[in-house]
């Protein structure tokens, strides 16, 4: 099985530290992931915002990088939702057959954690991370994917993890793409009240599948000296024993 | 002594004042957060649940699909079962049409049974115009009408109100419109329920004529459903000689039968009961036996405009039960009025547009932004209207409308577009932010677990007023596949966070 990565441009440009360990993980799994070279961006940020006919050329790119892959891997949910959901619609839009045919063939898009416990079929991934962890469910993981426990059942397997529950854990971060722009007043509203609830919940770490949703949290976590840190799911799974020992929090 | 949504300012701007009232803030967090509690338990209770979302949704659009045949048989329905049928294309003929009723009896005033059409039509204000008063019956409504407020919640109008503002509105209020309030009145729920028992009560009594809209029409027999829960409804409905129903073409049912799906999902979605306290249901006229003159006005005002949209007209399925605004973590933040609509919350944010029309007023444009798409109004809603695919659409509809005018974010698109439409030009713009990130990451500020960020930066726009914002990775993830063949010749990683390792090492 040919599997692709899509890291996200994200990922790509702010964390490639997640793509790496995305990367490591599916080794360890027996995956010999490739990095197709030629993907851009999922072009959620166009669709999101109501910029269909600027996503046509990216939708394109993506559908040509992954052509001949056999399954696409995503660390985020919300990117592979993108993929599974709007990509017909931009092809639509397009108003190319060409396209349409060639997004309806396009190899299937995993979220991470999908990938990881219905494809591969684990989760016990062998991974160590001796820390309080606490679980944010992300929006398009939770209701667009349904993910469901997936995550969950990865970390509970992680040895030396202790998973701490996280209060209203399902509510929206705030984040939302260009919400957080347009809309930045209630964004760091609804952020805040995700920050309060990530301190309540007393663990060191705060980890979640999109790091979209990480940099909002974690932005305004590290703003307030939480002494919290973010890290992806993906960085988590990957860790090992003997395990680099986390570097001490720093509140700037 | 009622208000206009007019000169609503956009949603960001209307947010930013909502947001910083702190009374507001608890009144709404405390009142959707019980809703919400109330609403999964008896949702939960629901083996079928699921089912029955998908017969109600299915049932709405079969009735869309057809909705001409249907709306003409409830027109002979209702004709002969004895009551009158109006057409009315938009609000100013519905208003219109019913002011002359009321005019043709004499009648100064009217009681109002709680109706979102009526609302919408601001049928209020054009009985007042008219020299006709128009009491609302409704407890919530009551508060708002009393208030000379605005409602900000489809089934609980005075949501953003708590007990005490409410004792304060009755006592200064209710006598300069009737029975006043007690002297002693207090805020305990009973006691003021008790105030507007008995101000009502009068007004019950020697009304001539009634108005109300109708939770469902059934096409078939010609009977008006109304749901609610104080009895006040019923009161308007059996007590005046006339009755006057606006009822909007959506709320057609084709037979009694299907009402059994609807009466199941409504109020479990709407107040969280298994059954709501009082369902009315009439049909034309009984002879002596409630009004003896029915009128049932048929309103489109933009409904038709949103069924020819193929993406948008989930909507009309919507029920009006409010479970989106419960769940919805915009809404219960920014309350109902940022909306600048009847209808707030994620179901204005889609319905308020379609009916308006997109792309002749910011205030309307920048509704379909108002929400994160975090999905939890598509979850909770009982007809399962996919809330944010028609928020997306719309979102669409509004930047079309707007191509070609020369605006920050049309070329802020165009560029992302072109930057990100080819790997190689989007690895030009990554060797730009790794040098950037390379530069700023000698920064001394760091987030937990070592990470170069910045503190507020001038330029960096709203996000960094309140968000420290991370330095772009000196290396991205295709340089360091490209330069180590996806990690297998050298997993040396040079300074991915700026300056190498974490300060707290």
């Amino acid at each position: 099985m040919r599997v692709g990565l899509l890291v996200t441009c994200l990922n790509d440009v702010l964390y490639p530290e997640v793509g790496r360990a995305t990367v490591t993980l599916l080794r360890r799994l027996g995956v010999d992931v490739e990095f197709p070279q030629a993907q851009t961006c999922c072009g959620q940020p166009m669709v999101n915002t109501g910029y269909l006919d600027e996503a046509v050329p990216l939708v394109r790119t993506h559908v040509e990088a992954f052509a001949g892959c056999d399954a696409v891997v995503v660390p985020s949910g919300s990117c592979a939702g993108s993929v599974r959901h709007q990509h017909r619609l931009v092809a639509r839009r397009a108003g190319d057959p060409g396209l349409e045919r060639a997004v309806a063939q396009a190899p299937p898009a995993y979220e991470l954690t999908e990938f990881l416990v219905d494809v591969l079929g684990v989760t016990d991934v062998g991974a160590y991370f001796p820390h309080r962890v606490t679980y944010h469910p992300t929006c398009h993981s939770l209701r667009m994917l349904g993910v469901g426990d997936r995550p969950a059942r990865l970390l509970r397997a992680v040895r030396g993890l202790r998973l701490v529950e996280l209060p209203a854990a399902e509510e929206c971060c705030g984040f939302g793409g260009t919400f957080a722009v347009k809309n930045a007043e209630t964004s760091v509203a609804m952020g805040a009240d995700k920050a309060r609830h990530v301190r309540d919940a007393g663990a060191e770490v705060l980890v979640a599948g999109d790091s979209s949703c990480l940099t909002h949290i974690g932005g305004l976590l590290s703003r307030e000296r939480a002494g919290v840190r973010t890290m992806h799911l993906a960085e988590i799974l990957a860790a090992t024993e003997p395990s680099v020992p986390l570097p001490a929090v720093v509140a700037g | 002594m009622s208000g206009t949504f007019l000169g609503t300012p956009a949603f960001p701007s209307a947010a930013r004042t909502a947001l910083a009232d702190t009374q507001l803030r608890r009144n709404l967090a405390h009142a959707t957060g019980v809703i919400r509690g109330k609403r999964a338990a008896v949702v939960g209770e629901v083996e079928e649940w699921e089912q029955l979302r998908l017969a109600g949704a299915a049932l709405k659009d079969r009735t869309l699909r057809h909705l001409d045949t249907y709306l003409e048989q409830l027109e002979r329905s209702l004709t002969a079962a004895g009551a009158t049928v109006h057409w009315a294309r938009d609000a100013a003929e519905a208003n219109r049409i019913v002011v002359d009723i009321a005019r043709g009896h004499g009648t100064d005033e009217v009681v109002k049974v709680k109706s979102m059409a009526t609302a919408e039509i601001g049928l209020n204000e054009a009985l007042e115009a008219a020299g006709i008063h128009a009491w609302e019956t409704d407890l919530a409504e009551l508060i708002v009408q009393l208030g000379d407020d605005l409602p900000s919640h489809i089934l609980v109008p005075a949501i953003h109100r708590n007990r005490s503002e409410v004792r304060e509105i009755f006592l200064r209020e209710m006598g300069r419109h009737g029975t006043p309030a007690p002297a002693d009145l207090t805020d305990v729920p009973a006691d003021l329920a008790a105030a507007a028992r008995a101000h009502l009560r009068e007004k019950f009594l020697r009304a001539k004529v009634a108005v109300s809209g109708a939770n469902f029409a059934v096409a078939e027999t010609g009977t008006l459903a109304v749901v609610e829960s104080e009895g006040n409804g019923r009161m308007c409905l059996t007590l005046p000689e006339v009755l006057v129903s606006v009822v909007g073409i959506e709320k057609l049912v084709p037979t009694w039968a299907d009402l059994d799906v609807f009466l199941q999902l409504l109020p479990r979605s709407s107040t969280g009961e298994r059954m709501n306290p009082y369902t009315s249901m009439w049909t034309g006229v009984t002879p002596g036996d409630g009004p003896q003159e029915v009128h049932v006005v048929l309103l489109d005002n933009g409904r038709t405009d949103v069924l020819a949209d193929e993406v948008g007209r989930q909507a009309l399925r919507c029920i009006r039960c409010s479970a989106c605004l419960n769940v919805c973590p915009v809404y219960e933040r920014t309350g109902g009025h940022s909306y600048g609509s009847v209808y707030p919350g994620p179901i204005g944010a889609i319905l308020t547009p379609m009916l308006r029309g997109v792309g002749q007023d910011a205030q309307t444009d920048s509704l379909p932004y108002a929400s994160s798409l975090c999905g939890a109004c598509f979850e909770a809603c009982p007809v399962r209207i996919d809330i944010p695919e028609v928020l997306v659409h719309l979102r669409a509809e509004v930047v079309d409308a707007h191509r070609g005018r020369p605006k920050v974010q049309n070329v802020a698109m165009k560029a992302a577009s072109w930057a990100l439409g080819d790997a190689r030009r989007l690895r030009a713009v990554e060797k730009a932010t790794g040098l950037v990130g390379s530069v700023l990451g000698r920064t001394r500020r760091r987030a937990p677990g070592g990470r170069a960020v910045l503190g507020a930066v001038p330029g960096a726009g709203v996000w960094a007023d309140a968000r420290d914002v991370p330095v772009p990775a000196a290396e991205s993830f295709r340089s360091w596949w490209a330069r180590t063949a996806g990690g297998t010749i050298e997993q040396d990683t040079a300074g991915e966070h700026g300056t190498g390792k974490g300060a707290g090492e």
